[in-house]
């Protein structure tokens, strides 16, 4: 089979964001069907509100973390098949010129669909795992009755077995339309068509030298990237933010576990895009260093446009954890008692910057060595 | 003066190990025209890449006069490559996603050449200037190289199986273009081909057989790119 489950695995990315959506998720949604099932016991007023917030509370997040990380998990899964046929392109060409149609050649795109299991089912037991220590955490002062843990198989179908068909068939779908090619463009796989060719635009002469040419053409040819580096810098900031304020708003343990999904989705996320960057840039890093550019041209040029990017990511995250922590207190707590003040948190915002600015600039260093590593002879494998 | 001494190259480990330059030496004059001509799995290529600086050899030297760019460690051997040679391949491999103008921007600010649209002129492109390789045919893609390599003024051009993609005539056109630029800017040419014919194009010739070099003769008259067969 020309695409298997190693091919599946290089999805680790979306089955860590399935995982995290997941994880958040089924925890807020099983909450929610829960604590519904205890609204006729709830007598006083006090509590009514208490409930009526730990229910908006939960739809809010529940939309919010599983609306941004699905539709982050789609992008990515197009983003990888797609890289996928550009790089098989001869394989899948050959294929296709033997005489196997489009749709049988596309059907074996289904394993991609193996990495979204993998993560919702992970982030699915991991949710009932953690569910206890939740459940006592959202009832902590006693104001709602008792609430049981129940298995609600509606939540396993809905997160786990329909993301997983789900993705399968979106995986069918997007190969088959990529690969309505003619035979002879997919079997020219050189370097030439390694990207896909220029409209016939003219192109007009640039001030600009060759390296801040290359490093705006690096940003433009692959958009979804500037998108994922934004994001993982997004994830970075919001979460980062969000899990000091949730340690006034909420509790220490609410604030780590959300620390904890910010890093490892703007890690994934980061790493991820920028290996791609990287490897998707070899060959003309590779022509680069024969004709003498040295390790930080090149670094400049390939790497050197996301740093912007990241940067506005950061932004983008701060304002969006201020905004939904202020629509939280403001308008879903609003009517309980006790709920401290939510406040712009400045000095969090400049330690996170800080350390975000550290981070990034380390990763930096350390995928400009592997630039250094790219042998000048990748230009000659073909 | 290039001077090659003793240059022993192999590829693989243990029992797949294989020795592709076996002791090669010799010497290349300041604007000579050099002609590496032998079979494939001969060595050529790897020689060139040895000479050029690409690959390191397992032992040996290559001096470029008193410069051994066998002993430079990579940063420095970058920095020579940057100001002393220039490549064409076979394939082009031109930057797809930029034009004509970008592509050969790419060797012309290495040595901060202002007037490399000269160049562009030369090989006959000035009026594609804005396309995309993917709007070129493989001549003009060719060509686009040639100019993107001596747009860094190189003191020596290596030239991998230049005409190796190309048909008759744009092959001929294209060492046409190469020979006249010869002229003009007066660097040294070593070229790596199977075309016994291309051969005749040449000062030098270098013969080579199994990691060897098997001749090495002068041409009495070198023959223009439209006077030899094909």
């Amino acid at each position: 089979m020309l695409i298997g489950i190693k091919n599946a695995s290089k999805l680790i990315g979306i089955s860590i964001i399935a995982c995290c959506a997941v994880l958040v998720c089924t925890m807020f949604l099983n909450f929610y069907l829960d604590v519904q099932s205890i609204e006729s016991e709830i007598t006083s007023e006090l509590s009514l509100i208490f409930y009526n917030a730990q229910v908006s509370t939960a739809k809010v997040v529940c939309l919010v973390s599983g609306g941004c990380l699905l539709i982050t998990s789609v992008v990515m899964l197009m983003f990888y098949i797609k890289h996928y046929i550009d790089t098989h392109k001869k394989e899948l060409g050959i294929l296709k010129a033997l005489g196997y149609s489009n749709l049988k050649v596309a059907k074996n795109f289904w394993v991609f669909g193996i990495s979204t299991f993998i993560g919702t089912a992970i982030g699915f037991v991991g949710a009932f795992l953690i569910m206890p220590w939740f459940y006592a955490l959202q009832n902590e002062d006693k104001m709602l009755p008792e609430i049981a843990i129940h298995f609600h198989p509606t939540i396993f179908l809905y997160f786990v077995i329909l993301p997983t068909v789900g993705f399968s068939l979106l995986a069918i779908g997007y190969a088959w339309c990529k690969l309505k090619k003619p035979v002879l463009s997919l079997l020219r796989n050189d370097f030439q068509t390694l990207t896909k060719a220029k409209k016939h635009t003219e192109d007009k002469l640039s001030k600009y030298s060759f390296v801040d040419d290359l490093k705006r053409n690096t940003l433009k040819s692959k958009k979804v990237l500037v998108f994922f580096i934004t994001f993982a810098s997004f994830c970075f900031s919001a979460m980062t933010q969000m899990s000091f304020s949730m340690k006034d708003l909420s509790s220490e343990m609410m604030g780590a576990m959300m620390l904890i999904i910010g890093l490892v989705l703007a890690f994934t996320t980061l790493f991820l895009a920028i290996t791609t960057v990287i490897n998707g840039n070899t060959k003309t890093i590779a022509m680069m260093r024969v004709f003498g550019y040295s390790q930080k041209e090149c670094c400049k040029a390939i790497l050197g446009g996301y740093r912007p990017m990241s940067y506005i990511g950061f932004v983008i995250g701060t304002g969006y954890q201020y905004t939904l922590l202020r629509i939280m207190v403001d308008i879903v707590f609003k009517d309980v008692k006790g709920v401290p003040v939510y406040k712009f948190d400045f000095s969090v915002m400049l330690i996170s910057l800080v350390v975000f600015v550290l981070i990034y600039e380390i990763l930096m260093f350390a995928y400009s060595e592997k630039i250094k590593r790219i042998s000048i002879k990748e230009i000659m494998i073909e | 003066m290039i001077e090659v001494k003793d240059i022993i190259k192999s590829y693989g480990n243990g029992e797949s190990r294989f020795q592709v330059l076996k002791g090669i030496s010799l010497e290349i004059q300041d604007g000579d025209f050099v002609v590496i001509l032998g079979a494939s799995g001969s060595g050529k290529s790897t020689l060139l890449n040895v000479i050029s600086g690409l690959e390191r050899p397992d032992s040996g030297k290559v001096l470029y006069d008193t410069t051994e760019i066998t002993a430079l460690s990579d940063n420095e051997l970058t920095a020579f490559r940057k100001e002393n040679v220039g490549f064409i391949f076979q394939q082009y491999y031109l930057l797809p996603d930029m034009s004509v103008d970008k592509n050969v921007k790419m060797g012309a600010d290495l040595v901060g050449n202002k007037d490399y649209k000269n160049i562009i002129e030369a090989v006959g492109l000035g009026e594609k200037l804005h396309k995309y390789p993917s709007e070129l045919s493989g001549g003009e893609q060719q060509r686009v190289s040639v100019a993107r390599a001596l747009a860094k003024k190189p003191r020596v051009l290596f030239l991998d199986e230049p005409t190796g993609a190309l048909d008759e005539q744009t092959g001929r056109q294209v060492l046409d273009y190469i020979c006249k630029l010869k002229k003009q800017y007066d660097f040294t040419i070593i070229m790596v081909t199977h075309n016994l014919n291309i051969a005749e194009m040449a000062k030098t010739v270098i013969k080579m057989n199994s990691g060897k070099i098997s001749d090495i003769y002068q041409n009495k008259v070198q023959k223009t790119a439209y006077e030899i067969g094909w």
